[in-house]
């Protein structure tokens, strides 16, 4: 498969993996709540595309999607979500802390803005070590509006650390738009300037200018150690958290919803590498076909595999 | 045990003994906080250690406590063991969301695949008019939550221990000072801890009365003991050095051998792990005790600045003998725990002269 198809195969895959757990979960098996990332995955496999296995990447509560990109492996993430004993985090954790080490995702969690020190703190280890792998950390809009996204651009800048502070902006904290969170004259990237830290800003809904604004931030990053952050402006379809859609709710318009919807970053690459002779009709429906098994196998994995013993709860607390 | 390659030191000489002892034995302990390499170095606590092991070992940070008890979990999570150091425990609530949230959670949300060895130094100020957000006792609030251990070192030998044994842990630990401790001199020898980190210690033996006490208390109780013993009573002391966890079985033998029990915490008293004591005293030697157990801590006020104030803010030796006699149905005069004229309270020893 030829790069760019691989590219699609990888955003396809993330949106049917969120798909199906979209309508998987009125079975209510999976009893922890789930943020999808349906919609905002160009950001997530446009970053990770451009990482090395060995880079490393943290996430927040709407991480399927960089975990996903990353590499993690699919069949432990289902099992979590499920809170099933081979979980990724052996049923401790849910949808809101995925690990997996190996393929370089050193976890997420749901306070917002939490990892981004953290990322920052492994970070700062790598260059301890003498080490020049990348961490990426991804976070949304309202997380630069927390002491620590200050404190870790501050610290990272300080440090010349190999950090990748990826904001994606898709407007809302849960029902709060940016408006009233944010005055309009604030710039993120302007923040992040007033640190000495560059940025590149980008429509996060498009596969290929997410890739060259990362490729550019490393190729910088390379040249001269020091963190970049990357804004990348997207939008969330379903409802903030569950399966469903919340347009209705009375917080987002319906007409704002399929304004962003016509900006699907999955068309838009599909139409644009068809255009390019990449991918064709009957290969989409191949690798559709074949992600669709990969799914449905792991489903049916996670939904036969056995819960964590009675009892157990106690293990993994200390050593 | 004594041994030939000890000395006597103060308290914050042994921390930075042990730390500096830490450090030659694993290459991956950093030291970093706010004013570590300053002239003064953490009340002498991290002096010398920069020119000792380096900047990349030892170094200041910015004024982010939140986020940089982040960036130390993340040093952890890649393979470090750093000591974090507050110089008040009033300031590391600034990180009490990367402390709670992250540090104590992440070995247990993620399954026991990543661990964070972090210790992280706070220490509580008195006297001096350190007043209400340069003095507060707040190793409750850490004994709160699994996935923490909270030590509470007392004198010179313990503090030097209970440092090498917490960057020795794999998990995190809330290293908890007493500004008054730190001038306390003893003698500290270079050998492996005794005692495990966890485990209560009976610095005096008795027979009447058992006295449980945390940091600065445990001086406290040691003196009443000693007032005690004038007027025939024999108290044992136990000095608890973790608050998490509690060393419970040590409490409860002494408490059945001596069926009375008086509890002594730095800090106030509510939800206090004092009053944890007495809740394990209550529930597993119930069938010993021979009179209600006692609890003294600082009245249920912040710390007031004036020196007028704190005088009567912190429970002293003779708050403890109180207690004591009101356990034997002994008559407690009203002299006996007011403020001594011509006293300086406010000061470790008369020698102190401000400000700390």
């Amino acid at each position: 498969m030829n790069e760019r198809a691989d590219l699609f195969r990888q955003l396809l895959r993330v949106r049917m993996v969120e798909e199906a757990i979209a309508e998987h979960y009125p079975k209510w098996q999976m009893r922890c709540p789930v943020h999808l990332s349906i919609g905002q995955e160009a950001a997530a496999v446009g970053v990770c595309s451009r990482l090395r296995c060995s880079d490393r990447v943290m996430s927040g509560h709407r991480s399927h999607a960089h975990y996903l990109a990353k590499g993690g492996a699919l069949l432990p993430m289902l099992l979590e979500i499920h809170g099933k004993a081979d979980g990724c985090s052996s049923g401790r954790g849910g949808s809101m802390h995925l690990l997996d080490i190996e393929a370089g995702f050193h976890g997420a969690v749901p306070i917002v803005g939490s990892t981004i020190p953290i990322a920052t703190g492994l970070s700062f280890a790598d260059k301890l070590d003498g080490r020049d792998n990348v961490t990426a950390v991804f976070f949304g809009e309202a997380a630069t509006e927390e002491g620590v996204f200050a404190e870790s651009v501050n610290f990272a800048a300080l440090h010349d650390l190999r950090v990748l502070f990826v904001c994606e902006n898709n407007l809302y904290s849960v029902y709060s738009p940016i408006e009233v969170r944010q005055p309009p004259e604030r710039s993120i990237t302007a923040f992040a300037g007033a640190h000495g830290v560059v940025s590149f800003h980008a429509d996060g809904n498009d596969l290929d200018f997410v890739r060259d604004a990362t490729g550019e931030a490393l190729r910088q990053m390379s040249a001269r150690p020091g963190p970049k952050l990357l804004l990348l402006d997207t939008y969330r379809w379903r409802e903030h958290c569950g399966h469903g859609y919340d347009n209705h709710i009375g917080y987002r318009t319906e007409e704002e919803y399929l304004a962003w919807k016509e900006r699907d970053p999955l068309e838009m690459f599909r139409e644009r590498l068809t255009a390019e002779n990449a991918i064709d009709a009957t290969g989409v429906s191949k690798m559709m076909a074949e992600i669709s098994r990969e799914i449905q196998e792991a489903f049916s994995a996670a939904e036969s595999a056995p819960f964590p013993v009675p009892g157990s709860m106690f293990a993994h607390l200390l050593k | 045990m004594k041994s030939a390659t000890g000395k006597i030191m103060t308290g914050a000489e042994a921390i930075r003994t042990g730390t500096a002892e830490a450090m030659s034995a694993d290459r991956s302990v950093i030291v970093m906080g706010l004013g570590v390499p300053d002239p003064k170095g953490v009340f002498g606590t991290t002096s010398g250690l920069q020119e000792e092991f380096g900047k990349d070992r030892v170094f200041d940070i910015p004024c982010s406590e939140n986020g940089i008890t982040g960036v130390a979990i993340g040093a952890a999570l890649g393979g470090y063991r750093p000591i974090l150091t507050h110089q008040r425990v009033d300031f590391a609530l600034l990180s009490v969301e990367q402390i709670v949230n992250q540090a104590a959670k992440w070995r247990y949300m993620f399954g026991g695949k990543m661990h964070v060895p972090l210790v992280i130094r706070m220490i509580v100020g008195r006297g001096w008019g350190q007043g209400p957000q340069h003095s507060q006792a707040l190793h409750a609030w850490f004994a709160h939550v699994p996935g923490l251990k909270v030590v509470l070192p007392v004198l010179p030998q313990d503090s030097r221990d209970l440092l090498l044994l917490s960057v020795e842990d794999d998990d995190p630990v809330i290293f908890i000072e007493h500004r008054w401790l730190h001038g306390v001199r003893g003698h500290v020898d270079f050998v492996r801890p005794q005692l495990p980190l966890g485990r209560a210690a009976v610095v005096r033996e008795g027979n009447d009365v058992t006295i449980a006490a945390f940091s600065y208390m445990v001086l406290e109780a040691l003196e009443a003991a000693k007032q005690l013993a004038e007027d025939g009573i024999s108290a044992e002391v136990i000095d608890m050095r973790t608050a998490r966890p509690i060393d419970s079985e040590t409490l409860l033998a002494s408490v059945r051998k001596t069926a009375r029990f008086v509890s002594a915490d730095i800090g106030t008293g509510i939800c206090s792990v004092g009053s944890e004591l007495v809740s394990i005293v209550a529930r597993g030697a119930y069938g010993s005790l021979r009179a209600a157990p006692e609890l003294v801590t600082s009245p249920e006020c912040p710390t007031p600045t004036s020196p007028a104030l704190s005088a009567e803010y912190y429970p002293r030796a003779p708050h403890i003998v109180a207690a004591v006699r009101r356990t034997l149905g002994l008559k407690v005069a009203d002299s006996l725990t007011a403020v001594p004229a011509g006293v300086e309270l406010d000061k470790p020893d008369p020698a102190f002269t401000g400000p700390f």
